[in-house]
C-alpha cells in the first residue's frame, strides 16, 4: 500500500527552542495512526506542519503526495480536519453547516444536496437536517462534525482529540465511523488524551521532548515494554521527559 | 456520612435534569459520580453546593441541610466547576489571595493543604490565570477550592481534556488530600478514574441507578463476556451484531467485547460461526469485565 504521510527529519524551531526536534515516520493509505504525547511535546506544532499551516524549519514532509513546505494549498485540498475545540457553527442550521463547508473546500455545486442526504442517512441523522446544531448533544456534535470533515472526500483526515468530554457510549460510535472510513481507504490521523483509545489505532507513535520515543502496533509496544497497557507504556516514556508544559 | 442525599428531583421545563436521585458519600472518601455528558451530574453538584435549590427531595452536607442552613455550607465546601471560573485578569497569586479573603484566611493558615500542589505553579504566579495552560489552570482552580480547608470537596469533571501526564498528577493529589480526611465528591467521564475511588455511583438520564465499590460493581456484572477479535476488525463488529445470541457488541481498543445471552453458546461455536463468514485469525476468549464493561451493559436496557 502507499504511504500517504511520509515525514522526513522534520524539525520545527521557534528562535532556541526546537519543539519538533527530527521526526521520521510513514503513514499508509487506510490506516488508523494514533499520535500521543504530553502537552507540550510538540503534537500541535508536527500536525499542523502536516496540515500545511506552518512551514518546517527543515527536513521534508509529503502528504497525499504533496511538499508540504512549498504546496501547502494542495495539502490542504487533499485532507480534512476536525477538532474538538472548534467544530460547527452553532447557530447554524445541519444542512448549513454541511453546506458551507462543502463550498470551501469546492465541492461541485450539484453534488451537495444529494451527497448531504445520503452523508446524513448514513450516520441516522437525516430527521436532524433542519435541526440548529446548537440544540444538539455534543456526542451529536462530533459524529456530524467528522462526517462534514470527510465531505470532500478527502485522502486523509487529521482529528485532534476528538473525543474529549463524550460518554463511553457516543465514544465508540465515534470509533466506529472512524472504522468505516479506513475501510473505505480514508487514513485517519489522530491525538486524542484517551490512552485507552489508543488501542483502537492501527499504530501508535508517542512524542517525548518534540521526538518520537516510540512507534509501533499497540500490541508490540506493550511487549517491548512489558506493560499492559498503553498508559502504562506512555507513563514509562514520558516519566524521563525534561520539558514542562507550562 | 458526609453526604446525604434524598429523593432529589429537578426539573427544566420538560426535561428531568434529576429524576429521584438518592445516595450517600462517607466521610473521607473518594466519591466518583460517572455518567454521559447531560446525565445530570452537574445539576446535582450545583444543588449540593447550594447555588440552585431542588424541586423536592432533601439533601445534607456534613449534616446540614441545604435548603435551610445553605450559609454554613457554603463555609464548608469547596467547589472546583467543570468549567474554568477563576479571574482571567488577575495572576495566580491574585486569585489564591482572593479565594483567601472572601473565606476570612490567609494563603499561609492552609499552606499545608497546598503546599504539593502551589508548588507546580508557583514559578508563574506572576501570570495572568487567562495565560496558563489547561494543567495550570486545573492546578490552581484546586489550589483555590483548597485554601479555606473545606470538609468536603466538590470536583466537576476536573480532568475533562486535560492530558495523561497532569491527569496522573491530579490523581496523585486526591489521594494525598484524602489523607487529609477531606471527603470527595469527583465526575469524570473517564472510566479508568473510577477505579481509583472508594465508591462510584453510575448516572444516567438523571436517575443514579447503582452506586457500590469499583470491585462490587465488577463483580455483579451479570453477563457472559468475552473478548473477540478477526483479520477484519470492521467487518467483525457488523457480523457479531447479525449473530441471534450476541445481545450487545461494542468495540474495546484491540478487540470488540461480546455479551452473549445465550448460556448454550460456546466460544468455539462462535469461532466456527465466524470462520463461516470469511473470518481468519479468530480469537474468542471470556474475559472478566471492568467498570466501563458494566457502565455499558447496565446503560443499555438490555442487562
Amino acid at each position: 500500500m502507499n504511504d500517504v504521510i511520509i515525514a522526513d527529519q522534520l524539525t520545527k524551531k521557534f528562535g532556541s527552542f526546537t519543539a519538533v526536534d527530527h521526526i521520521s515516520f510513514q503513514v499508509k493509505q487506510g490506516e488508523i495512526f494514533g499520535f500521543l504525547g504530553a502537552n507540550g511535546a510538540g503534537k500541535t506544532t508536527a500536525m499542523r506542519m502536516l496540515c500545511g499551516l506552518s512551514k518546517p524549519t527543515s527536513g521534508t514532509g509529503l502528504v497525499a503526495g504533496f511538499d508540504i513546505a512549498h504546496q501547502q494549498e494542495q495539502v490542504k485540498k487533499s485532507i480534512g480536519y476536525m477538532s474538538q475545540k472548534f467544530a460547527l457553527y452553532e447557530d447554524l442550521k445541519v444542512w448549513e453547516n454541511i453546506r458551507l463547508y462543502a463550498g470551501i473546500y469546492g465541492v461541485p455545486e450539484k453534488e451537495i444536496a444529494p451527497r448531504t442526504d445520503e452523508m446524513l442517512s448514513s450516520i441516522d441523522f437525516l430527521s436532524e437536517k433542519n435541526t440548529l446544531v446548537k440544540s444538539l448533544p455534543l456526542g451529536w456534535k462530533q459524529k456530524l462534525a467528522f462526517s462534514i470533515s470527510i465531505f470532500h472526500r478527502p485522502q486523509i483526515v487529521f482529528l485532534d482529540e476528538p473525543t474529549s468530554g463524550v460518554d463511553p457510549v457516543v465514544r465508540r460510535q465515534f470509533w466506529e465511523l472512524i472504522y468505516q472510513s479506513a475501510d473505505q481507504g480514508i487514513t485517519v490521523f489522530v491525538t486524542t488524551h484517551y490512552l485507552d483509545e489508543a488501542e483502537y489505532c492501527h499504530r501508535v507513535s508517542i512524542m517525548v521532548d518534540g521526538k518520537i520515543a516510540a512507534l509501533d502496533t499497540p500490541a508490540e509496544l506493550k511487549k517491548q515494554s512489558g506493560t499492559g497497557s498503553i498508559e502504562d507504556v506512555f507513563h514509562q516514556l514520558t516519566r524521563g521527559a525534561t520539558r514542562k508544559a507550562d | 456520612m458526609s453526604v446525604v442525599v434524598e429523593n432529589i428531583h429537578k426539573n427544566y421545563g420538560a426535561v428531568h435534569a434529576l429524576n429521584d436521585v438518592c445516595f450517600t458519600a462517607p466521610k473521607g472518601e473518594i466519591s466518583g459520580i460517572i455518567g454521559p455528558d447531560g446525565a445530570g451530574k452537574t445539576t446535582l453538584f450545583r444543588i449540593l453546593t447550594t447555588l440552585i435549590l431542588a424541586d423536592s427531595g432533601t439533601a445534607l452536607v456534613d449534616g446540614f441541610d441545604v435548603v435551610k442552613e445553605y450559609k454554613k455550607i457554603r463555609h464548608l465546601v469547596g467547589y472546583m466547576p467543570g468549567r474554568f471560573s477563576l479571574y482571567q485578569d488577575l495572576t495566580v497569586e491574585e486569585n489564591l489571595k482572593v479565594f483567601a479573603s472572601v473565606f476570612n484566611t490567609t494563603i499561609e493558615e492552609n499552606e499545608h493543604l497546598i503546599r504539593d500542589i502551589y508548588q507546580q505553579i508557583e514559578p508563574f504566579k506572576n501570570r495572568r490565570a487567562g495565560a496558563l495552560s489547561g494543567g495550570m489552570k486545573q492546578k490552581l482552580a484546586l489550589s483555590c477550592a483548597l485554601i479555606h480547608k473545606p470538609s468536603v470537596l466538590f470536583l466537576d469533571e476536573p480532568t475533562t481534556g486535560v492530558d495523561p501526564v497532569s491527569r496522573k498528577e491530579f490523581w496523585d493529589m486526591l489521594q494525598r488530600l484524602k489523607g487529609e480526611g477531606i471527603t470527595m465528591l469527583v465526575s469524570t467521564p473517564y472510566m479508568n478514574e473510577a477505579a481509583l475511588c472508594d465508591r462510584i455511583s453510575l448516572i444516567q438520564s438523571g436517575k443514579i441507578f447503582k452506586t457500590d465499590t469499583p470491585e462490587n460493581i465488577v463483580r455483579d456484572f451479570s453477563g457472559i463476556l468475552w473478548a473477540v477479535c478477526s483479520n477484519h476488525m470492521s467487518k467483525l463488529l457488523t457480523d457479531l451484531r447479525k449473530h441471534p445470541a450476541v445481545n450487545i457488541c461494542y468495540a474495546f481498543g484491540d478487540s470488540h467485547h461480546v455479551i452473549v445471552n445465550d448460556p448454550q453458546l460456546q466460544p468455539a461455536m462462535l469461532y466456527a460461526w465466524l470462520a463461516e463468514q470469511g473470518h481468519e485469525h479468530i480469537d474468542v476468549r471470556p474475559i472478566e469485565a471492568g467498570i466501563e464493561d458494566c457502565f455499558i451493559h447496565l446503560t443499555s436496557g438490555k442487562s
